[in-house]
């Protein structure tokens, strides 16, 4: 069984759709991610699938459970954070937490042993009688992954979870939501950030103007969106582009600052003749940087593919 | 999922709402204060006495308290962004509702006791206790409903905005509901009015427990402010089910 399956999921707001026609299916023990620009139907969807936003058209499930007809059975089985979501700044981090037990019907003895084995875990058991008031954004995040874990879900979804975190704060939550995914949690999380998505997901779907435009595991979509390759190249002085750009298997070249980045077919050969070209020249390499094409660059290229259309 | 156990999700919430909402010292000292000011303010210097005043007072103290905090709290919860989390949880929204409503009633029957006890203090004597005590649950439950109600449309952020429309409201209704002049005492056009007033049932079936003396029946006013709540929780219910996604954007 899927854990979560998408069907023709589509949210219109007046005339214009939020979400439109998406189906995805996100497979028992995987971290799904939702890569999209601001705006592109992430967060809607997410409110589609917890219940709060009706669907227009389409069907989903979470855990065999219908999102419209079973939806509290649904909420049962996620734990959820949401985008830019708060804990309730006037009580203190445990109280916080018991209320959430409260409302999943959790049993006092096994909601307080939940909540300090949470707590500790995301290093926040010392703080637990404080008000959440004085906590840092960091700290409130984690103590909403409690909040969201206290249910002991078999899924958890999370709506921009690194977003507008400290480094620290971010590694960390990147960190717990690996070892759940090991412990057997199914991820669902959105990002618009391309490296989160590719450091953490099994598998990706991409997301622009609430349509999805491609699914796969990162490393695929990189290969499918782009075969070019990049070298990044600065000499002893300055070349003319244009020359560089006759070199054979250069497709484009871009100047950023005094480094040159070319796009080349062929990597092999490329290298050569930027040697050849610099001995002829009689100039130095100061450096040569061969990179693979990256997760961004493919967004671009899909993102804007499907704009122009 | 049983109702037995939604509606103990409801008490988690009321919890919640009286710890957060409640149990705080502006609030606290303005129910406090508010119903014993409004004694003073209609006894000194006039020549009705603490009997006569009696039912509309405590009206006005259960009306105001038990209507004071519940419009604030949802767009409260939309502005501090605690609600996402909040309505995502296995709660219906009858649930959750039900819960803000019940700790305005919490709150509107504890600070109610005051002005009472000063009352007994001063003098009055509840004849029909046991009619009274009704009558006092069910006008508290039924304006902690109305409360709820307020805070529907628009479904903003800005706690402010409810409050001051809640309080377009919550005034006038002061206005017809028998509380200056006995319902008996105003014209035809005036009890026409009146009628529409959950408010008007409390202050006649509390006339009633002190003197005997009503405009309608106890078991009229009884009846009546239980169709009003029954009235203003489904409707809160069915409105805040439909507004409700507009305030997630
Ligand atoms: N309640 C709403 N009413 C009208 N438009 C909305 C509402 N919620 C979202 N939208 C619009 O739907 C689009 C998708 O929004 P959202 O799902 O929040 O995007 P994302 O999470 O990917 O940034 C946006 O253009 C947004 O303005
Ligand atoms: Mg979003």
């Amino acid at each position: 069984m899927d854990a979560i399956q998408v069907n023709d999921l589509t949210k219109r707001y007046g005339g214009f759709k939020a979400v439109d026609h998406i189906s995805f299916s996100v497979v028992e023990g995987e971290i799904f991610g939702f890569l999209g620009p601001n705006g592109s139907g992430k967060s809607t969807t997410i409110r589609m699938l917890t219940g709060i936003v009706k669907p227009d058209e389409g069907t989903a499930a979470i855990m065999g459970h219908d999102i419209v007809k079973d939806s509290i059975r649904a909420r049962e089985s996620i734990g959820f954070v949401p985008e830019m979501a708060n804990a309730y700044v006037e009580l203190t981090a445990w109280r916080n937490l018991m209320f959430m037990g409260d409302l999943y019907g959790i049993p006092r003895s096994e909601r307080e042993r939940r909540a300090s084995d949470l707590l500790k875990r995301f290093g926040l058991y010392e703080r637990r009688d404080n008000q959440v008031r004085g906590f840092s954004k960091g700290m409130r995040q984690r103590l909403l992954l409690c909040m969201a874990l206290i249910n002991d879900p078999p899924v958890l979804i999370l709506d921009e979870p690194t977003s507008g975190l400290d480094v620290e704060s971010s590694r960390l939550i990147k960190e717990v939501i690996r070892e759940l995914n090991r412990a057997g949690t199914t991820v669902f999380l959105t990002t618009h950030n391309i490296e989160d998505a590719s450091q953490l997901c099994e598998r990706v779907a991409i997301i622009n103007r609430g349509v999805i435009i491609a699914v796969d595991r990162p490393e695929a979509l990189r290969q499918a969106g782009s075969a070019l390759y990049c070298i990044e190249v600065s000499f002893s002085r300055s070349v003319d582009e244009r020359e560089l750009s006759d070199i054979p298997s250069v497709r484009e070249v871009m100047k950023f600052g005094d480094k040159l980045r070319l796009y080349v077919d062929d990597i092999d050969m490329a290298i050569t003749s930027i040697v050849d070209y610099a001995r002829i020249h009689n100039m130095k390499i100061l450096a040569l940087t061969t990179l693979a094409p990256s997760l961004e660059d493919i967004f671009v290229r899909l993102t804007h593919k499907t704009g122009a259309e | 999922m049983s109702h037995l156990e939604q509606l103990r999700r409801s008490l988690a919430i009321a919890e919640k709402d009286v710890w957060i909402y409640y149990a705080k010292g502006p609030v606290m000292v303005f129910g406090i204060i508010f119903p014993l000011f409004l004694i003073m303010a209609f006894t000194i210097g006039r020549n009705m006495t603490v009997v006569d005043l009696f039912p509309g007072l405590m009206g006005m103290a259960i009306f105001f308290t038990s209507t004071a905090v519940g419009p604030a709290i949802l767009p409260w919860e939309t502005r501090s962004r605690t609600l996402e989390r909040l309505v995502t949880a296995p709660v219906e929204v009858w649930a959750l509702l039900l819960g803000d409503v019940i700790a305005s009633f919490v709150f509107g029957i504890l600070i109610s006791l005051i002005p009472l006890s000063v009352a007994v203090l001063m003098g009055v004597e509840v004849l029909h206790a046991a009619v009274f005590v009704l009558g006092m649950l069910l006008a508290t439950f039924c304006f902690a409903s109305l409360s709820i109600l307020l805070s529907v449309y628009p479904p903003t952020d800005v706690p402010a905005t409810v409050m001051m429309l809640s309080s377009l409201v919550r005034f006038p209704m002061v206005f017809i509901s028998g509380v200056f002049v006995p319902v008996d005492q105003l014209p035809g056009w005036g009890r026409a009015i009146s009628s529409v007033s959950p408010l008007t049932y409390f202050v006649d079936l509390a006339r009633y427990s002190i003197s005997g003396i009503s405009y309608y029946s106890a078991p009229v006013d009884l009846a009546v402010m239980t169709v009003f709540a029954v009235v203003f929780l489904v409707v809160a219910i069915k409105l805040h089910e439909r507004f409700l996604p507009q305030r997630f954007s």
